[in-house]
């Protein structure tokens, strides 16, 4: 009985730990195996594989149905994989270095051109080739990467602008200010009246690049904006210190408490017509779910400041897709990418998703709203398209330098001087590693 | 009668290669203690978890020391370019958010060891009373323990909204002119977290300190009653003495979570200026695209010393205590 009882038990024991080392490694391969990305299931000629950014439910919904119309059209099916905007965002670098999908959704500007200047892009000179007729020089320009091929094929594209509300400017009897000293004027005419004149939010720390970019090429012009953005300006530069002095004479008009105020807050006192003026992209919209209020919103062009420049520069950001960098189903990524820089495909996307204008200028323009309209005329009117601070710049630097120091310059408008000197020596590190 | 042997004499069957008269059954037991199946078994046991451990937290950490003295955007093994100590310097002086976000982790200590600590004690001795209702009160200070670090913020947060929060409203403070930005003014807004952080610690404090109480001997109190003392008297001469271990381990605990505190800032506001945290550095350095991976690690360096500065005199104490005893 003894040895029995003394012989059982041991090899079953083992067999438990065995049980427990095993359920060990495994648990330690999940999480790698999960690490290596989700894509690699086309390798068929009739699916072409797609990274979406779009995971907000209208845009998803706008993009499945082009995705649709590209089916029917070609017998090429297109296989989403949505994730968080923001997480896709973050986790660009090792999904491009990963296995990516064979397309993915990105932005126009330097953004585009990191990844294409690192070889994490394919060139698509042939797809342009077809697309090309279908876009305007502006466009043409924002699609290229530094080395003059072409990496990217837009869809849509809106404007940052001064929203405000027809009724509240009938009202007041308030005219558009086409320059600044009539935008202060206005402003200090709106505190007066016992509006917040300009409406503001930065918890996010991005709406405040939005304010200095306006002023920044409103004063300086296109071009310094460019050099400044690569870094090739220096932020200390008399021309960056006298636009935060513009910017520090219209803070007093700008609403107060903004730094734990999120946009969408902010929007909403536009909305309740607490607020005058608004300056932020056209997405704005958004916020305006009831349809009267809606119909009352407008914008106009941020007002001149110096004349040699007047409101030639519309900042414009870009949405639309890349090639990674070796896709599964070239021929049929191609196919794709024709279709998507074709108007039919944007004005799929624009039935459903009225915040934002087709990147094309062979878009029907037809059924735009009204606001999509202005939109649209402000865009093509444009001289030069800027993107945004944080699409026309390292986005390392604008997100550990320039966000924090915007900020600070919002809460101390007096200490201009040794921070764009903090900015300056920051910036130069930066920009000197790789 | 093999079984009366071996129970009679423990010694003997505790080493059993040494006696040779009780051991018939497994003659071979002399030379080979364990089988070869145990002995892959073993190293199994012991392999696996050695070769996680040395992979996730050694082989890492020692990676990020070494990536501290380089530079580097995560695109590519080729662009690891070794810059020495111009990480540090640049952490050093000419960042403007690091000297503060040092400064922040110490205020966030010091206030954690100062108010929810000894609150969390004073709860403690309170319900230690065996007072009615005892265990509801213990379950509504320690909800906050349980809640996710990441959710707690966000219901701060939106208790401390500017316009629509719960604080700006029951007072009239989100008029203009009248705003008290708790989120957004550097002035404020680490205050207002560490109400939050605090809210959250007592609980934390609480349980600990309860568990250290009920370790005490009864008979210590009612010695210290006979000898006329009063409640305050026998608690600060003989209870709160012998709540030493629970001390150590109280102050240990605040120091790991000062050093750590991330999530519940990050959720408040990001790290913005006057909240910035080591750990929220590392976190928007290397997290992101194009992200400075070298960068980030000299501030994880930084981190890792000053951990290592609490911890190893911790460690060398109690190793100390424990050869002693």
């Amino acid at each position: 009985m003894r040895d029995l009882s003394s012989s059982l038990p041991s090899p079953s024991r083992r067999g438990v730990l065995k049980g427990v080392g095993g359920a060990a490694l495994l648990g330690a391969g999940i999480p790698l195996l999960s690490a290596c990305g989700s894509s690699g299931s086309s390798s068929d000629p009739k699916t072409v594989s797609l990274g979406s950014n779009a995971s907000d439910a209208v845009p998803k919904k706008a993009f499945a149905e082009i995705y649709a119309a590209f089916q029917k059209q070609s017998g090429i099916t297109v296989d989403v994989n949505t994730k968080d905007h923001n997480t896709f965002q973050e986790q660009i670098n090792s999904y491009l270095q990963g296995t990516p999908d064979d397309v993915f959704n990105w932005f126009a500007g330097y953004r585009m051109q990191f990844f294409a200047a690192k070889n994490l892009a394919s060139p698509i000179d042939d797809v342009w080739d077809k697309i090309g007729g279908n876009f305007p020089d502006a466009m043409k320009k924002l699609s290229k990467g530094a080395d003059g091929k072409y990496y990217f094929v837009p869809l849509y594209t809106y404007p940052w602008a001064i929203f405000y509300r027809k009724s509240v400017f009938q009202q007041h009897g308030y005219e558009v200010p086409t320059t600044w000293d009539q935008l202060v004027a206005l402003s200090k005419q709106m505190k007066k009246d016992g509006l917040v004149p300009i409406a503001f939010g930065d918890k996010d720390a991005w709406p405040a690049m939005g304010t200095f970019d306006q002023i920044n090429f409103r004063l300086n012009g296109y071009d310094f904006h460019v050099e400044l953005m690569a870094g090739k300006a220096a932020w200390t530069d008399a021309k960056v210190k006298a636009a935060f002095d513009h910017w520090a004479e219209l803070l007093p008009y700008h609403q107060d408490g903004f730094m734990g105020r999120t946009w969408q807050d902010a929007a909403q006192t536009l909305v309740s017509k607490k607020a005058g003026m608004y300056l932020l992209g056209s997405f704005v919209a958004q916020q305006f779910t009831n349809k009267a209020d809606l119909d009352d919103l407008d914008f106009f062009a941020f007002p001149e400041i110096n004349p040699a420049y007047g409101q030639d520069t519309v900042e414009a950001p870009t949405d639309g897709f890349m090639v990674s960098k070796a896709p599964k189903n070239k021929a049929g990524v191609t196919k794709l990418l024709e279709y998507l820089g074709t108007p039919a495909a944007e004005q799929i996307y624009l039935k459903a998703d009225s915040s934002v204008v087709a990147a094309s200028s062979k878009a029907d323009t037809s059924s735009y709203t009204p606001l999509q309209k202005k939109a649209y005329e402000m865009i093509s009117g444009a001289k030069s398209l800027t993107q945004f601070m944080d699409r026309d710049s390292r986005p390392d630097f604008t997100s550990t330098v320039m966000q924090p120091a915007l900020q600070k310059f919002l809460q101390n408008p007096k200490g201009v001087d040794s921070l764009l000197a903090s900015i300056e020596r920051q910036k130069k590190t930066i920009f000197a590693s790789s | 009668m093999t079984t009366d042997i071996n129970t009679k004499s423990p010694e003997a069957a505790a080493m059993p290669p040494s006696g040779p008269a009780p051991v018939k059954r497994v003659p071979r037991g002399h030379k080979r203690l364990l089988t070869r199946r145990d002995r892959i078994t073993l190293s199994f046991m012991a392999g696996v978890p050695t070769v996680l451990h040395v992979l996730l937290v050694w082989v890492t950490a020692l990676a990020s020391i070494a990536l501290a003295f380089t530079s580097w955007d995560g695109i590519g093994f080729d662009s690891i370019k070794w810059v020495g100590l111009d990480n540090f310097k640049q952490l050093f002086t000419d960042n403007p958010q690091f000297w503060p976000a040092v400064e922040h982790n110490i205020i966030w200590f010091v206030v954690l060891i100062l108010i929810p600590t000894p609150f969390g004690l004073f709860l403690a001795v309170q319900l230690d009373k065996n007072i009615r209702f005892s265990r509801v009160y213990q379950t509504a200070f320690f909800l906050p323990v349980v809640v996710s670090l990441a959710v707690t913020g966000f219901v701060w947060q939106l208790v401390y909204n500017p316009d629509t929060g719960l604080i700006n409203s029951l007072i009239g403070a989100n008029k203009p002119g009248h705003y008290i930005d708790w989120i957004g003014d550097p002035k404020l807004n680490l205050w207002a977290v560490l109400i939050a952080a605090s809210w959250r610690h007592t609980g934390y404090m609480m349980i600990l300190y309860l568990a250290g109480l009920k370790g005490v001997d009864p008979s210590l109190r009612e010695a210290s009653s006979l000898d006329g003392a009063n409640e305050w008297q026998t608690f600060k001469n003989v209870i709160f003495p012998t709540l030493r271990p629970t001390n150590t381990v109280v102050l240990v605990v605040t120091i790991i979570e000062a050093l750590r505190a991330f999530d519940l800032v990050f959720v408040f506001n990001k790290g913005a200026q006057g909240t910035e945290l080591l750990s929220i550095l590392i976190t928007n350095n290397i997290i992101g695209e194009s992200s400075r991976i070298g960068y980030g690690s000299a501030i994880a360096v930084v981190l890792l010393v000053i951990s290592l500065a609490v911890i190893i005199p911790y460690l060398i104490a109690t190793f100390r205590k424990e050869r002693r005893a």
